[in-house]
């Protein structure tokens, strides 16, 4: 085992001499240096020279060997396993002891009968057959999870879940407070955006002073809860899920169940009381910035005085557009919480897997918010509140 | 071969003002299997830390060869981690990666050699550790004295010149622990390899090591140096002795336990 210096190691090589001494046996002579920066003829090609042979024994022997390292062992690793298979003997005892007790080494253990795995080609309709079996399974998890957090949420209410108070606690300052400052910023410029946007389609009627109505309206009912909801799927969604996801990587989750303690009622319970408990607050706030982020561009652009822009909200805004904001909230909390815990909880056991899961809560609380954010807003508009 | 491949000199360790150990001298020679041991939290993994350069001492030196590994230029460091490999304690393989991936990596990066001759080097190593055909597992799918196996099937996939093990034997049933510490010698045997471990394994001490250090967390120092059945025959350190038997003491001197 000799290490060469770099400046000399691009014009070493490594030759193999095959020589047929008679019709069925067959030298191979090793020479000159086997390492891994020399250039030594691919095996195969010796293996193909080897094919129309008919041969019986192969002798392996080396001369003038210079200089090896696994190169070498590797190399003729592959050898054996081609006379294996074609039964030829195979002689290395001319070889250096080294080789010899290496290349009896790493064939000492037979490779396991089923170990290796074939790859498949896989075909479109394979593929579009597999994304629908697995959609299917998806679904599945998220109804086992769904009632599975039912019947946690339960035991909840009966006060016989388990779980630490003071986790409850830590999950309530990280929703809340330590949101504040994103959630506001947020929530200021979304109002400013609005406020412009609908000032400028108003003006043309002069009818700057329902830049109240707009703002108030959209940020309590509509604007207030998602833009909330959204942040805090990005913020908390995705630490669930990596929380839960490193915890099932660490073999952390079975450790609780076997302790007797659920899952479900000491991972999961106090995050999503958390969430609902918090997320309500935190929309009240954000509809609040955003009236201010409305009431900048209304003050400062278009000449409407503060009192003028609260008394239009307190005309336009009453408690039911209010209430609707405020139970869109709660409904986006219970998403948000089973999209992250649901992700984490279903954790594959790689790092790359707690990227994926983080990756696909926030996807798929976006996807739920979007969506019940709608079918919300379409009943409120059939049932005229 | 006994020229000095590693010297540990007047190594201090310590994490903030909190003394882990104090005062090391060792060397450890080429060739040698170097043991480092010591009961449960004197130590033994930081003093290896601080060999792979994982963590700088507070005091001292670490040569390798002539060349103080501490006082060196970065590239100089980077040039000596890459003739070292290591065996960590629970595997360390990278997680979404397969065997084979894991084992190409370092090839890949270091070499020049074509996705073929990696493939071939990477069956041979897993071969050499008894994982033949495992190529396209992920780690998460294989038992854990596997993952070990494998783990060090890509400490070795550099041909190093030294390999450090943590706690090669941790958690591994008799006779796998058995069939590495085969492994270890007939890699020392062959290769030259000078090979490095932390255990407190008392068969693998008497069955590999050529060599060790016995640190002591009570006095925050090391008690002796040397081969460890010498140490056992001919030390009067009763800290020392209790340890290699067990507790149980020596023929010539019975009555050691209780002096602790």
């Amino acid at each position: 085992m000799s290490e060469s210096n770099s400046a000399s190691q691009a014009d070493l090589v490594g030759h193999i001499a095959v020589q047929a001494n008679d019709s069925t046996t067959l030298s191979l002579e090793f020479s000159g240096h086997w390492l891994r920066s020399a250039r030594i003829r691919p095996v195969e090609q010796v293996l193909a020279e080897l094919n129309g042979q008919s041969l019986q024994s192969i002798v392996a022997k080396s001369n003038d060997l210079q200089a090896w390292d696994s190169r070498l062992p590797s190399y003729l690793l592959k050898i054996a396993e081609y006379c294996d298979g074609k039964q030829i003997q195979l002689d290395t005892s001319n070889l250096p002891d080294g080789v010899q007790s290496l290349l009896n080494l790493a064939r000492a253990v037979p490779e396991r009968t089923g170990a290796r795995r074939s790859q498949s080609q896989s075909s479109v309709l394979m593929n579009i057959g597999n994304s629908v079996v697995n959609l299917v399974k998806d679904s599945q998890g998220l109804m086992v999870f769904i009632g599975e957090m039912i019947l946690a949420s339960w035991t909840l209410m009966r006060g016989q879940a388990r779980f630490r108070m003071v986790d409850l606690f830590i999950f309530i300052q990280d929703v809340g407070p330590s949101g504040f400052p994103i959630v506001s910023l947020i929530s200021l410029l979304v109002g400013l955006i609005l406020a412009f946007v609908g000032a400028l389609q108003l003006a043309m009627f002069g009818a700057q002073i329902y830049i109240a109505d707009l703002v108030a309206l959209g940020t309590v009912r509509e604007m207030g809860p998602l833009m909330t909801a959204i942040i805090m799927s990005g913020r908390t969604g995705a630490a669930y899920a990596a929380q839960l996801g490193t915890m099932n990587v660490n073999s952390e989750i079975d450790a609780l169940r076997t302790m007797g303690i659920s899952p479900m009622e000491f991972l999961v319970m106090p995050r999503m009381i958390a969430l609902i408990l918090m997320m309500p607050l935190l929309t009240m706030y954000a509809d609040f910035m955003g009236i201010l982020g409305g009431a900048l561009v209304s003050i400062s652009a278009f000449d409407i005085s503060l009192t003028q822009y609260y008394n239009e909200i307190t005309k336009a805004v009453d408690l039911t557009d209010f209430m609707v904001g405020f139970f869109k909230s709660v409904v986006f909390a219970v998403l948000i919480a089973i999209a992250g815990c649901r992700r984490g909880m279903a954790c594959g056991q790689s790092a790359s897997a707690v990227g994926d899961a983080a990756t696909a809560a926030v996807v798929d609380s976006i996807v739920y918010l979007v969506v019940s954010d709608s079918v919300l807003t379409l009943i409120c508009n059939r049932l005229h509140i | 071969m006994n020229t000095p491949h590693i010297t540990v000199q007047d190594l201090t360790m310590a994490y903030g003002s909190f003394v882990i150990q104090r005062d090391l001298n060792f060397t450890i020679d080429h060739g040698d299997v170097f043991i480092i041991m010591g009961g449960s939290g004197c130590g033994k993994s930081t003093l290896l830390r601080h060999l792979i350069g994982l963590k700088s001492p507070a005091k001292g030196n670490v040569f390798y060869d002539q060349l103080s590994f501490w006082q060196a230029e970065e590239e100089q460091r980077i040039q000596v981690m890459r003739r070292i490999g290591v065996l960590y304690q629970s595997g360390a393989l990278f997680s979404s990666l397969t065997l084979a991936e894991n084992i190409a990596l370092p090839l890949g990066e270091f070499t020049d050699l074509n996705a073929k001759d990696i493939a071939d080097i990477v069956a041979y190593k897993l071969a050499l550790v008894g994982l033949a055909g495992f190529e396209d597992y992920y780690p998460a799918e294989i038992s854990g004295g596997m993952q070990k196996r494998a783990g060090l099937a890509r400490a070795m996939a550099l041909d190093p010149e030294i390999l450090f093990f943590d706690e090669p034997s941790a958690g591994l049933d008799p006779v796998s622990a058995r069939l590495l510490d085969d492994l270890i010698i007939s890699l020392c045997a062959t290769l030259g390899t000078t090979i490095v471990v932390v255990t407190h394994e008392l068969a693998s001490i008497f069955a590999i090591g050529t060599n060790s250090v016995f640190l002591d967390s009570e006095s925050k120092t090391m008690l002796a140096t040397g081969n460890p059945k010498q140490l056992l025959a001919e030390s009067n350190d009763p800290r020392i002795i209790q340890f290699l038997t067990r507790g149980e003491g020596r023929a010539d001197k019975p009555n050691v336990t209780g002096v602790i």
